[in-house]
This record gives C-alpha cells, sequence and structure tokens, in this order.
C-alpha cells in the first residue's frame, strides 16, 4: 500500500493528478465531439447527395478505422500540418503541439462519430408533427430549433450519449502512447521505475472503473430527469 | 501525396492485415465460448453464480482494453509462482497475451448479448418444447441456441467490427499488425497520411466484408419470431 503514499515516498499524488487528467481529456474530447456532431448531423440528414456522402463517409471512415490508427495519423501529421501552415506565413522553424490539444482533438473526432450517429437517431425519431407545426406557426429559425427541436432531441439522444461517454473515456486510455500523463502512462511509469505492473495496471483498471461508475451514476440520474414526460 | 510510398507500403501492410486477421478469427472464437459460458451462468438463479457472471462482464466493459492487455502481458510475468507452471509458455508469447486480453473482452461482450437475447426468446417456444416431452438439454441445444444466434445476430456483428479495431492494440505489446507496421511506416518515414491513407483503407474493407456478411447471413437466417 506505500506504492500509493502521496508525496515523495509514493505514487498516490501522480495517479490522483493523471486521473483528473483522464477526466479533463475525456470532457474536451467529448466537447470537440459535440462540435464535430454539429457540424456533420446536418450533412447526414441533407438532401444534397455531395454533403450527404460527405456526412457518411466521416462516420463510416471513423468508425471502420481502429482508434489508434487515427491517433498515430494526428500524433505524426499534426504538428507536420501545422508546420505546413506556419510556413505558408514565414515561420519556418520547428513546432512541437501539445499532447493534450492532439489526444483530444483525435479522441473527439473519434467521439464525434458516434456522437453524430446519435444526434441522427434522435432528430429522425422526433415526430413529424413537431417540425411541421413549429413551420405553420411561424416561429422564427432560433426558436424553431433551440425552443422546439434541440429539447426533444436531447431528452431522445441522452441515454446513448452516455454510452458514447463511455466510449470516450475509454478510447482516452490510447493517447498514452503520445506521452500525455493520464491514468494509463502515469501507470507505465509507476509500474517501470517500481517494477510492479500488476499492482499499477490493476491500479489503473480499479481507477478506470470508478470512473465509469461514478460517470453512469451521474448521466443515469440526467437521464430520469430529462425523460419526464411533457 | 507520395504515392509510390503507398504502393510499395501496400503489400507489407497487407502481409501484416494476415495476423490481424488472425487475432481476430481466434480470439472471436475462443471469446463466443467464453460469452457462451458466462450467458448461461448470468441466466442461474443462483444469486452467487448470477453475481460472479455480472461482475466478470462489468470488469471487462467498464475498463478499456489496452489496461486488460497490460495487466496480462506485463502483471501476470510478475508472479513467481505462474512462472513455474506451464500457462508460462503461453504468458511469455505477446501473441496468446493479446489473444487472451482480446478473448476475455470479447467474451464479456458476447455473453451480454447472448443474454439479451436467451431473455428475449418468447417462452412460448419453451413451452412448446415442454409440452412435447423433449428434454431440458436439448430444448437448450436445439430451440434456444438457435434463435439465440440468430437474434444476436446484429448486435454481435457490431462486436466483431469493434473487435477488430481492438486487435489494433496488439501493436502496444509488440506485435506487428496491420496497425503495428503503419506505425513503424509513419515512424521511419514521416508520412502518416498516405499511409494511413492505405492502412486505414484496409480495415475499412475489411468491416465493409464483415458487415455485409452479417447482413447476409441475417437475411438468410432471419425469421419473425
Amino acid at each position: 500500500m506505500e506504492l500509493l503514499y502521496f508525496g515523495d515516498k509514493g505514487w498516490g499524488d501522480e495517479l490522483f493528478f493523471a486521473t483528473l487528467m483522464t477526466i479533463a481529456v475525456s470532457i474536451t474530447a467529448m466537447i470537440i465531439g459535440f462540435l464535430f456532431a454539429a457540424l456533420f448531423t446536418p450533412l447526414k440528414l441533407s438532401n444534397n447527395k455531395v454533403l450527404n456522402s460527405i456526412g457518411n463517409a466521416y462516420t463510416t471512415v471513423i468508425r471502420g478505422v481502429p482508434e489508434l490508427l487515427v491517433i498515430y495519423l494526428f500524433f505524426f501529421g499534426g504538428s507536420g500540418a501545422i508546420m505546413f501552415v506556419a510556413s505558408i506565413f514565414g515561420y519556418n522553424d520547428y513546432i512541437e503541439i501539445n499532447a493534450f490539444l492532439t489526444g483530444s482533438f483525435s479522441i473527439g473526432i473519434i467521439s464525434g462519430a458516434y456522437s453524430t450517429e446519435v444526434f441522427r437517431g434522435a432528430l429522425q425519431s422526433i415526430d413529424k408533427g413537431q417540425f411541421e407545426a413549429a413551420k405553420v406557426l411561424g416561429f422564427n429559425k432560433y426558436i424553431y430549433f433551440f425552443k422546439i427541436i434541440l429539447p426533444q432531441m436531447l431528452r431522445l439522444a441522452i441515454p446513448n450519449l452516455s454510452n458514447v461517454w463511455q466510449i470516450t473515456l475509454k478510447d482516452t486510455s490510447l493517447i498514452s502512447v503520445t506521452g500525455l500523463v493520464e491514468i494509463m502512462r502515469q501507470s507505465y511509469i509507476a509500474a517501470g521505475s517500481t517494477r510492479d505492473p500488476l499492482f499499477f495496471y490493476s491500479f489503473a483498471a480499479v481507477l478506470y472503473l470508478m470512473l465509469t461508475f461514478l460517470s453512469m451514476q451521474l448521466l443515469n440520474r440526467l437521464e430520469t430527469k430529462y425523460s419526464k414526460g411533457y | 501525396m507520395d504515392i509510390e510510398l503507398m504502393i510499395n507500403s501496400f503489400p507489407k501492410l497487407l502481409n501484416a492485415t494476415l495476423i490481424t486477421l488472425k487475432l481476430l478469427s481466434v480470439s472471436l472464437i475462443l471469446g463466443l465460448f467464453i460469452g457462451l459460458g458466462f450467458a448461461i451462468l448470468r441466466m442461474n438463479k443462483n444469486k452467487l453464480i448470477n453475481k460472479f457472471a455480472y461482475g466478470y462482464s462489468y470488469i471487462f466493459r467498464g475498463t478499456p482494453l489496452l489496461v486488460q492487455i497490460f495487466i496480462i502481458y506485463f502483471g501476470l510475468g510478475q508472479i513467481e509462482y505462474l512462472r513455474t507452471t506451464f500457462l508460462w509458455v503461453v504468458l511469455k508469447e505477446p501473441y496468446w497475451c493479446a489473444i487472451i486480453a482480446f478473448s476475455l473482452n470479447t467474451g464479456a461482450y458476447t455473453s451480454e448479448i447472448l443474454r439479451s437475447a436467451f431473455q428475449t426468446i418468447k417462452p412460448g417456444y419453451l413451452e412448446a418444447g415442454r409440452s412435447l416431452g423433449i428434454p431440458s438439454k436439448i430444448i437448450f441445444t436445439k430451440i434456444q441456441i438457435p434463435i439465440a444466434i440468430k437474434q444476436s445476430l446484429p448486435a454481435y456483428g457490431n462486436e466483431i467490427i469493434l473487435m477488430l479495431k481492438g486487435t489494433s492494440l496488439a501493436s502496444t505489446v509488440t506485435l506487428m499488425d496491420l496497425t503495428g507496421v503503419a506505425k513503424y511506416i509513419i515512424s521511419t518515414t514521416f508520412k502518416p497520411v498516405e499511409v494511413f491513407i492505405v492502412a486505414g483503407g484496409i480495415y475499412l474493407f475489411m468491416t465493409f466484408i464483415i458487415h455485409n456478411v452479417i447482413k447476409y447471413l441475417e437475411k438468410k437466417y432471419g425469421f419473425q419470431t
């Protein structure tokens, strides 16, 4: 147990901050995912064939290719792309991008593909009459979307979004390959320096279980709150 | 775009795909047996057995696959006793460690899929079987299992695709599967986009095939229940 002491003697505080990092990356990735979903859900529902196939390509490719490969693409390709853009503006030095940003961004793109599917499904299962009624009553676009469609969509989407959250949370373990110090990376470091991998990886598993358990409790509460009938 | 690199890396990546497919098929077969076993335990009336099976699937579904591989590959080797048993022959190979982790992981998901399939079988089928005097063992193997398989096909198809993506984690324990080789080529040539297109294309092709095979099976074996 002394391996878990806080301070210099144990790995308790390091693992605590690593857990916070995992939570931070998951939340950032989830938000980035929502932004992608907000962009691609309308495309997937669009009647325009070109826009529609762009939306479909995004969800098909991301959901059909391993997460690790996507992470490698952004990890190795990210700084190259930014340096290319910078070189256009005449900046030629090496730019190293933040591991937190690359990690959240690549996990965000993945979680965005799942969120897109969830939002698409939720939008499609709203009763058509709701759209028509809102249009007939002559509401402006703001009220139409934010006051009528969005609340109904969210309430249908929350149960599936909690699945996406679970997937995102577990996917963050993969960005340890880029060197970002989250639970997995910290356990790897601790296991390496104490030669006790069994303990630290099992402890990492316990931390992840705690995170999934606690977030499920929270999300279930949210679900019951929003599934109250109208 | 470096077309030449894409053409040159294609055979290497295709070669690595064989390892990916081997990992996938072996762990799916093992996982199916594990999943079936735990699905049966989940339906046991004994609370302790039931809780045990639930705990298994909860732990394996609640933690990342990466942690599971690392515990098995790096962690288990630490137990001195294991090193003396015959298990060590298996556990010192990264290939088998990956397969054990994948099978246990997909077994947990499969057990949930099968359990819900078993539970949605209409009681009328079982009652019909019982009233015809069919022994409960035969009711299970000849009535429950075939119906459960048919009902769980769509969900199981998703699980196969998830597992295909999961096999990419084998590259973290030094196995040179499709992702492992792709990473190697990326890190030696620094051309991530080209390699991503080729490797991602191979993965997409495999998901496409799996998706269509499952669709075909659903159509072939689908019936109204």
